[in-house]
């Protein structure tokens, strides 16, 4: 039979002998042992001190009554132990991150499932309850009989996520080591699902899930949020940690985020970052964030224009480049000067012995870094670019903006 | 006058100049600080003076003159420091009254106090739909007309914009209170009485008096406001280290809140009082007889007033409600969200306003019965979510340093129980209102 967490607190517990022991009062899960099995059950008997029973010392369980397989003295007494995720305690009315449904829900019930092993029934953690059933049944508990309940409560939709997909929160982080909480579900989730999901947390709690992610997923997540909170999170965060996440992110990503710091903060992150990453982004921050040059990423792929198809690709096979994002690669002259991108599409297409500059694109366009914004979404829309490329004074390429820096801008105005 | 003190003169004058600099760029930095945070504590200590509000202060004035100015002061101190605790717990825990509420007593007494709230804020929205029907009806404007468009205003200015753009018009509507500072000045009222009868507490004991007195001050604090202001600021994600801008802005609220009430009550009782017309139970009805005492302008003046109040209390109050009951019992909450990502958030705004302005429209509405109701639920909820405060404003686990200090809690509890009193005979008197003697209608 399908248990409820909700029910069995409170239910009586009578030992081998039939003597009352107490009544559950909390359901402790050892996560460091087995992620989904009630170890422990609470049971509080009036002024004595509470009592904890072990999940082999249970012998049946049903609604309101619980019987154990030994005597009462073999019990232990309770000892808080911060290892233990308590489930009325910790999960019960808590928000949790529905890892396959990409948000914040709120817990209104667990259900427990029984395994019978020799001898004693073991209580194991299947789903949380999100939904109508869950509340309806808090709500009526004890009011009216729980064959009533179960009735009503099987004609409401049901919303609950399985115990695998659940993302406990958990601000502080000694408790997160202690319970075995990690991030590593919240890793697999889009960058950008896992900002609008911290945007509805509280500021304690987006820290905590910042400081335990790896860096790239925290740089990522970092430049999909919210500046203001981005803001926020770097100011508490660790400076050698805030430094790591910086050194991960793309040069221009990281720009932004510094450029929006206090100046005092973002030297003293400069100074920890490794001096090329630095660099480069220091070099960004030198320009106005209105002007192409605030828009560029400074991190591209150009080539000399006389290579060919062939030389190209067996190139590129070996360089570490981040194939979701690249679109174009940029040509130079003999002088290094600019002189034209070619799209991969064109370089998939094309001949193994043509070379690169018959590849390119007409006409040939780029902007200077001291362009006003405005100009380069006028570009952008008059000859429908996915890639612009940013030239210095002497029409040396030092960047390229991406039709996605565009889109943010245009939608952040 | 040798050359070196010249020098040293001018070389002083410019230090003077660069520290005066400094000083004004520093000042600069701050005030824009304190505006990034400001608006809940503004927005939701304005939204007091709604309808049922104004109509109390102008009943104040024009039955006892100046006489009861003096409570206003007190009245800003509960205001101040109710506001305060919940400002800090939205500052510091990130987190929603109801939120937190469920979280820390479960879902039985959450769901409970938020029932109550539901019915509760829909007579309050009842009774600023009818003051936003009495205060057209002086501009010739029937009911069934002004009723729906207001309604229907109210319902797309949430629907359509941000929280920074509906901000942004509260905060306007804010502004737009002063209408009674213009009003009251076309009274020509006697400052320095005023002035006097403000700092120096006149006590009269009989019933009439002391009932205007718990009402004035009972109307002051809804329950409803304090789930509003935490929201606010969680919304607006202010962080701790922005604490004394969020506990300015409740002060500024609190204060301006205060001296609205004071330029309405000083305008009654200039003009209402003086001439002998005493018995003016509504806001509307104060707006009418204003223009012959004061002129056109004054009347004027005084029914924009309460149209503004009415409209903006009925633009907060049902947004309010369906904040706060869907983050209780864990629905998406907020006009940052689709329609599609929070149906339930978004029907049950709409059930209100839809409800709320439909009884006002009904021929024999008992518009009067509802308005006591409203009262009366304020008075009986009050208590309930001011004792979860404290409870919650103390805990260690969730409020860190930021706990009540001895001295505050003092204060605090002070304020709640007197409160709490102060509300149930509010209430009593709504249900009988024969004790009062001078009763309303």
């Amino acid at each position: 039979m399908q248990l409820y967490a909700t029910e069995l607190m409170g239910a009586e517990t009578y030992d081998d002998q039939g003597n009352f022991v107490g009544r559950v009062r909390e359901f402790f899960i050892e996560p460091a042992d087995q992620p989904n099995r009630i170890a422990r059950l609470l049971l509080s008997r009036g002024r004595f001190q509470p009592l904890v029973a072990r999940h082999d010392q249970v012998a049946t369980v049903a609604p309101g009554t619980i019987r154990l397989n030994c005597n009462e003295r073999a019990l232990e007494l309770y000892q808080p132990n911060e290892g233990w995720l308590a489930v009325r305690k910790d999960l019960l009315d808590q928000q949790i991150i529905d890892t396959q449904g990409r948000k914040v829900v709120r817990v209104n019930d667990v259900d427990l499932a029984e395994m019978r092993s020799n001898g004693n029934v073991e209580l194991r953690l299947t789903q949380v309850d999100v939904g109508l059933p869950g509340a309806v049944r808090r709500l009526l508990q004890g009011v009216v009989s729980p064959s009533v309940v179960r009735k009503l409560q099987s004609r409401l939709p049901q919303r609950t996520i399985r115990w695998e997909f659940v993302n406990l929160i958990e601000p502080d982080p000694l408790r997160r080591v202690k319970l075995r909480i990690t991030h590593e579900k919240l890793e697999d989730l889009h960058p950008a699902d896992l900002a609008e999901i911290m945007e509805s947390l509280s500021a304690a709690e987006r820290q905590g899930i910042i400081a335990s992610l790896d860096e790239e997923m925290a740089g990522k997540v970092l430049a999909e949020l919210d500046e203001r909170l981005t803001r926020q999170i770097v100011e508490k965060l660790d400076p050698e940690k805030a430094a790591d996440i910086l050194e991960e992110m793309a040069p221009d990503a990281a720009a932004d985020l510094l450029a929006d710091l206090p100046k005092e903060t973002s030297d003293e992150l400069l100074e920890e970052m490794p001096g090329q990453e630095a660099e480069d982004v220091r070099e960004l921050l030198s320009f106005d964030s209105s002007t192409a040059g605030g828009m560029m990423n400074t991190e591209f792929v150009f080539l000399g224009e006389t290579a060919t198809r062939d030389e190209v690709l067996g190139w590129m096979r070996t360089q570490d480049l981040n194939l979701d994002q690249l679109d174009s690669v940029v040509l130079l002259d003999s002088a290094a000067q600019f002189s034209g991108i070619v799209t991969i599409a064109r370089l998939l297409m094309a001949a193994p012995e043509e070379s690169m500059s018959e590849l390119k694109l007409e006409p040939l366009l780029s902007v200077s870094a001291d362009a006003d914004e405005t100009e380069v979404f006028e570009l952008f829309d008059k000859y429908n670019l996915r890639t612009l490329t940013v030239v210095d004074e002497t029409q040396r390429p030092i960047g390229t903006i991406a039709v996605d820096d565009v889109v943010s801008r245009l939608v952040a105005k | 006058m040798d050359w070196k003190s010249i020098s040293a003169k001018i070389e002083g004058m410019q230090n003077r100049g660069t520290d005066l600099q400094k000083r004004l760029r520093s000042l600069r930095r701050r005030v824009a600080l304190l505006l990034a945070v400001v608006g809940p504590g503004i927005i939701t200590s304005n939204v007091d003076n709604d309808a049922g509000g104004i109509s109390v202060y102008t009943q104040s004035g024009a039955q006892y003159g100046y006489a009861l100015l003096w409570s206003l002061i007190p009245m800003t101190i509960a205001l101040y420091v109710t506001g305060e605790m919940c400002a800090r717990m939205g500052v510091v825990t990130g987190k929603g009254l109801s939120d937190l509420i469920r979280e820390e007593f479960g879902f039985r007494p959450t769901f409970f106090v938020m029932i109550a709230g539901f019915f509760v804020d829909l007579a309050n929205v009842v009774a600023e739909f009818a003051g936003v029907a009495a205060a057209m009806q002086i501009f010739h404007v029937s009911k069934y007309i002004s009723v729906p468009i207001a309604a229907v205003l109210v319902w797309v200015l949430v629907l359509r914009g941000t929280y920074r753009q509906v901000e942004v018009v509260f905060l306007a509507a804010c502004v737009l209170y002063l209408s009674y500072v213009v009003s009251a000045i076309f009274a020509k009222p006697d400052w320095l009485e005023a002035a006097r009868h403000t700092v120096i507490p006149t006590m009269h004991f009989n019933a009439g008096y002391l009932v205007m007195l718990t009402g004035l001050i009972g109307t002051t604090i809804a329950p409803w406001q304090f789930f509003y202001m935490q929201a606010g600021f969680v919304e607006k994600k202010i962080s701790v280290r922005q604490y004394p801008q969020a506990r300015a802005d409740v002060l500024l609220g609190s204060i301006s809140c205060m001296a609205i009430v004071f330029f309405i009550i000083v305008c009654t009782a200039a003009t209402l009082y003086t001439s002998g017309q005493r018995s003016i139970t509504d806001a509307a009805e104060a707006a009418s007889a204003l223009v012959p005492l004061a002129g056109k302008w004054a009347g004027v003046l005084f029914a924009f007033g309460l149209l503004n109040a009415s409209l903006f209390a009925a633009s907060i109050l049902p947004l309010s409600t369906a904040h706060v009951i869907c983050e209780g019992l864990g629905f998406e909450a907020g006009i940052d969200h689709k329609f599609k990502e929070a149906p339930i958030f978004y029907w049950l705004y709409t059930i209100l306003i839809a409800v709320g302005a439909g009884i006002v429209l009904l021929p024999n509405a008992p518009l009067w019965k509802i308005l006591i109701f409203s009262q009366v639920g304020n008075g009986v909820w009050l208590p309930v979510v001011l004792i979860f405060i404290l409870l919650l404003v103390n805990r260690r686990d969730l409020m860190g340093e930021y706990v009540n200090t001895v001295t505050f809690n003092i204060v605090a509890w002070v304020t709640a129980v007197a409160m709490i009193l102060l509300t149930f005979v509010v209430v009593y008197t709504a249900i009988f209102p024969s004790v009062a003697g001078a009763s309303p209608p």
